[in-house]
């Protein structure tokens, strides 16, 4: 059982395979543009697995194409190819490799994952009832507010993403309750006393998205965050996010909810502080006119 | 019922209780080569078949007992093959032909969502009609095109010939696993008139319980009793496989099909009473007033998920087990070299079914579970990969230093091969927590799966058709119609599924019948790739019905292979052989010259 001789040109190809895949790893514009916090955890994480697969991908095909073309039958040649039947320290290298990469990933995941706020321990929430105000936001909140009508954060840890571990103490500056109904998102800020048919957030503040949903399961993504949470009934869950670029983008339902579930969208804004702060006066001024403000968008 | 009139059932019984006591008995496996010289005189006149089936040692007594029935040794007419009939070939054809009708019903329901898709508008088809078809195109694909086809279809045909057995252990049992399938496809055809169901094939509660009542409870009905017939298909592969191989065949020289068949039943068995469970707690729900899934009521929505994905992650690996199987059989034949790592395929084919049921929470990351749960699933997913990439890296291997003959039926293998690749990459990918995040439920999702079920399930199940049509037919398949064939499914394959990544990734749900405006373009490549598609079944359909009544004679051993298969007749007679054949050689034991020679000496040469 011979082994399989290492050229030269297997050299060469490995260099070139390798320096390709780390550029196209590094230089695709597969996803949309970064919008929060976590966005750029989860690109990266991409990136370097899309390195890999495109390593991988472009070993396996190779030797499938070099393969399929040098082995073909040549005419006439009735014979059968050598009686191969195997070759252990081979087949034990393309064991240990996968494995290797696997486990680096798994690993690497698990830290992503907690810097994106997935592992958030449980009774780290605090009790407390008063802001710490840490940013112009929140001031302007609980300038406006009685703090009693804040709503007191439960100990058990909802499902979702939480804060990431740096502010896993503190507690989000803005808090958003959204519920998901066929076929809508309705908004509801608890410490302004409005509701809204798109979320408002100023970029840099720490949000929580409360999700719940009143008929079906709904899941609520924004793309460029890379966030997503199903809204399920009866069990509450969260996202909580720092946006970190201004601008509109598309809040889209991907649970299947009922026939019109393709047009269940909506639009996150994702505003200055000056602008966010605008946008509160102006709703706080059409509240003295409508109640409650609920949008359905088709 | 035209077997059981003959009492045939009592033989066979009688003959199986001797086999399964053979199997248990050492048997000298140093004495089985035998010589021609050696063997009796009738079957030194055919010199061609000795290598590969020489006649049982006497003091098995089997052959007496069997030939005593020659009314069995006509063959089937066309009407045998729509009564309830206990020939385990029959029911393979059976299986497959059903399976076939329903997999042109699943991909009309496709063609017609991939027009209404090249629009961003719901303009063609109404929305609910489109949840519908969404619906049923799902459930009718995976229970009654690939679980059955493949398993059902080429499991029933292939196991016991490959084991050397006359039938499957319980033939009736086999029977009544069949015919629980054309019920199941009815009921699901016949939702349409209440609406169909529109909860995708998924049924999550609330969703499930809220929309198209009663379409939704025959659709419980129809899985349950696919579910059913799975279980006692299952049973039936477990027992025949264990027991019924024949004594000559070392565990060694079991063809990685029948591996594969064995992972597959296991895995189903252990499965699919989970889904059975979760369903008619769903249907309860439906129609007796209970609330096991109604969150108003103190029900719980995720237990239905975990319920659900426990069988329907391993039900991914009921789709690609057998594909893998097929794989193994199709590649040596056709490269003409051994399988490479015989016991790494065969123990991969165990590890996946192990492992494979405790990875279902990845279809949940996003849903009702906690952060650990998220972490322990991810790891378990990746660890997946390993056993799966054995697999291709031993076809791979297998291919080097071989004479590749392009037989259609080895392009379809190697399509597979390049296609799940790409399928296993992306499904690497999604399988971790923080990136799955992005995509759970995009077309991302859709790219990936579909890459795995169609470029790799359907791309096996069209490999097996094309490797196996001579010797179910004794006809041999016009080989350039099948390559238009491959070309049209590959072209097609591609063009549907590879945008459906960037889409995805961009943004784009799954499961809508209208979009974003900016993903037009790549929806319209698409549905190009999808008309392709669907002309691609046209040219194949014709191909087998034309080869089937008029194609070149096949002879019984066209490709060479190795494998009891190909040592009886094509088509096979009933009970397969006339005399149990003695293993003497492994079943993929190519290039070793003693019997080379004698193997190709019938050759039939194909065009």
């Amino acid at each position: 059982m011979e082994q399989i001789p290492i050229s030269l040109l297997t050299l060469v190809a490995g260099v070139v395979v390798t320096i390709l895949s780390l550029w196209i790893g590094q230089h695709h514009s597969l996803l949309p543009v970064q919008a929060s916090q976590q966005a750029p955890l989860v690109d990266g994480f991409f990136n370097i697995m899309f390195t890999i697969a495109i390593a991988l991908f472009l070993i396996v095909e190779g030797t499938i194409l070099i393969f399929a073309i040098k082995y073909r039958q040549k005419p006439g040649d009735n014979a059968d190819g050598p009686h191969i039947e195997g070759n252990i320290p081979l087949e034990i290298f393309w064991t240990a490799i996968p494995t290797i990469i696997v486990i680096g990933l798994g690993i690497y995941s698990v830290t992503v994952f907690r810097d994106m706020g997935g592992l958030e321990s449980p009774g780290h929430h605090m009790m407390a009832s008063s802001h710490m105000p840490g940013s112009a936001i929140a001031a302007t909140v609980s300038d406006s507010e009685n703090i009693s009508e804040t709503p007191t954060p439960t100990v058990t840890r909802k499902i979702g993403i939480g804060a990431n571990p740096s502010e896993e103490d503190k507690q989000a500056n803005l808090v958003v309750n959204v519920t998901g109904m066929q076929f809508a998102w309705l908004y509801d800020y608890p410490e302004l006393g409005f509701g809204a048919g798109e979320l408002h957030v100023p970029v840099g503040a720490d949000v929580q998205l409360n999700l719940s949903a009143i008929d079906v399961i709904h899941s609520f993504w924004i793309p460029q965050f890379r966030l997503k949470q199903d809204a399920i009934p009866g069990i509450p869950t969260q996202l909580r996010f720092i946006a970190t670029k201004p601008g509109t983008y598309p809040v889209v339902c991907t649970e299947l909810c009922g026939g019109y579930h393709g047009s269940m969208r909506s639009s996150v804004v994702v505003h200055t502080p000056e602008d966010f702060k605008n946008w509160v006066e102006e709703n706080r001024l059409a509240q003295s006119d409508i109640n409650q403000a609920v949008a359905v968008n088709r | 019922m035209r077997s059981a009139e003959c009492g045939v059932c009592e033989v066979r019984s009688a003959v199986w209780i001797k086999q399964l006591s053979y199997s248990l008995l050492p048997v000298p496996y140093s004495l089985l080569p035998i010589p021609y010289s050696l063997l009796p005189t009738p079957y030194s006149l055919f010199p061609s078949k000795i290598m590969t089936q020489v006649e049982h040692p006497r003091n098995t007594a089997i052959a007496s007992e069997v030939v005593v029935h020659p009314e069995h040794h006509k063959p089937w007419k066309w009407y045998d093959y729509f009564t309830f009939n206990i020939d385990h070939k029959v029911i393979g054809i059976q299986y497959l032909v059903t399976a076939f009708i329903f997999y042109l019903i699943g991909g009309l329901m496709a063609i017609a969502m991939r027009a209404e898709l090249a629009t961003p508008d719901a303009d063609l088809l109404d929305p609910n009609l489109y949840n519908a078809f969404m619906t049923n195109h799902g459930t009718i694909m995976i229970f009654l095109w690939i679980v059955p086809s493949a398993i059902g279809g080429f499991g029933n045909y292939l196991v016991p010939l490959m084991v050397g057995a006359r039938d499957m252990a319980f033939p009736k049992l086999n029977a009544i696993a069949f015919w629980l399938n054309p019920p199941a496809g009815a009921l699901l055809l016949g939702s349409f008139y209440f609406g169909g169901s529109q909860s995708g094939w998924t049924a999550y509660p609330p969703l499930s319980l809220v929309t198209a009542h009663t379409a939704q409870t025959l659709w419980v009905l129809a899985i349950v009793l696919v579910g059913t017939s799975s279980i006692l298909g299952s049973v039936n592969f477990v027992v025949t496989i264990l027991m019924m191989k024949v004594p000559s065949m070392r565990w060694d020289q079991l063809p990685l099909f029948c591996w594969a068949i064995l992972a597959t039943s296991v895995l189903a068995l252990v499965s699919t009473p989970v889904l059975a469970a979760g369903l008619i707690l769903l249907l309860f729900d439906l129609n007796f007033g209970t609330s096991f899934f109604k969150p108003d009521a103190g029900g719980n929505v995720v237990i239905y998920q975990h319920l659900f994905w426990f069988y329907s992650h391993p039900a991914v690996y009921l789709m690609i087990l057998p594909i893998f199987g097929i794989m193994s059989e199709v590649i040596p034949v056709h490269a003409r070299k051994p399988i490479f790592g015989y016991k790494a395929i065969a123990y991969s084919s165990l590890a996946i079914c192990l492992v494979g049921l405790f990875v279902w929470v990845h279809h949940m990351f996003t849903s009702g579970t906690p952060g650990w749960m998220r972490m322990f699933f991810t790891i378990s997913t990746l660890i997946v990969a390993v056993p799966t990439g054995v697999k291709i890296f031993g076809w791979v291997a297998t291919l080097w230093g071989g004479k590749i003959r392009f037989t259609t039926a080895m392009l379809f293998a190697i399509g597979l091969l390049s296609m799940f690749v790409m399928g296993g990459l992306s499904g690497v990918t999604m399988g971790t927590a923080p990136f799955d995040i992005h995509v759970h439920d995009t077309y991302y999702v859709v790219a990936h799966f579909h890459y795995v079920l169609f470029g790799g399930s359907v791309f096996g199940i069209y490999a097996g058709i094309y490797h196996w049509f001579p010797k179910v037919t004794g006809r041999m398949v016009n080989e350039t119609w099948g390559r238009i064939h491959f070309v049209l499914t590959l072209i097609g394959t591609n063009l549907t599924f590879l945008p459906m990544h960037e889409l995805g990734l961009q943004g784009m749900p799954r499961r809508v019948a209208m979009y974003d405006p900016q993903f037009i373009t790549l929806n319209q490549i698409c549905t190009i790739g999808a008309f392709i598609l669907g002309l691609s079944v046209i040219p194949f359909t014709i191909n087998i019905i034309w080869s089937w009544i008029a194609g070149a004679k096949a002879g019984d051993n066209p490709w060479n292979a190795l494998t009891l298969e190909w040592t009886t007749s094509s088509p096979p007679i009933i009970e397969n052989w006339e005399v149990l054949p003695v293993v003497t050689h492994g079943p993929y034991d190519y290039g070793m010259n003693n019997h080379t020679d004698v193997v190709t000496s019938d050759a039939v040469s194909i065009g």
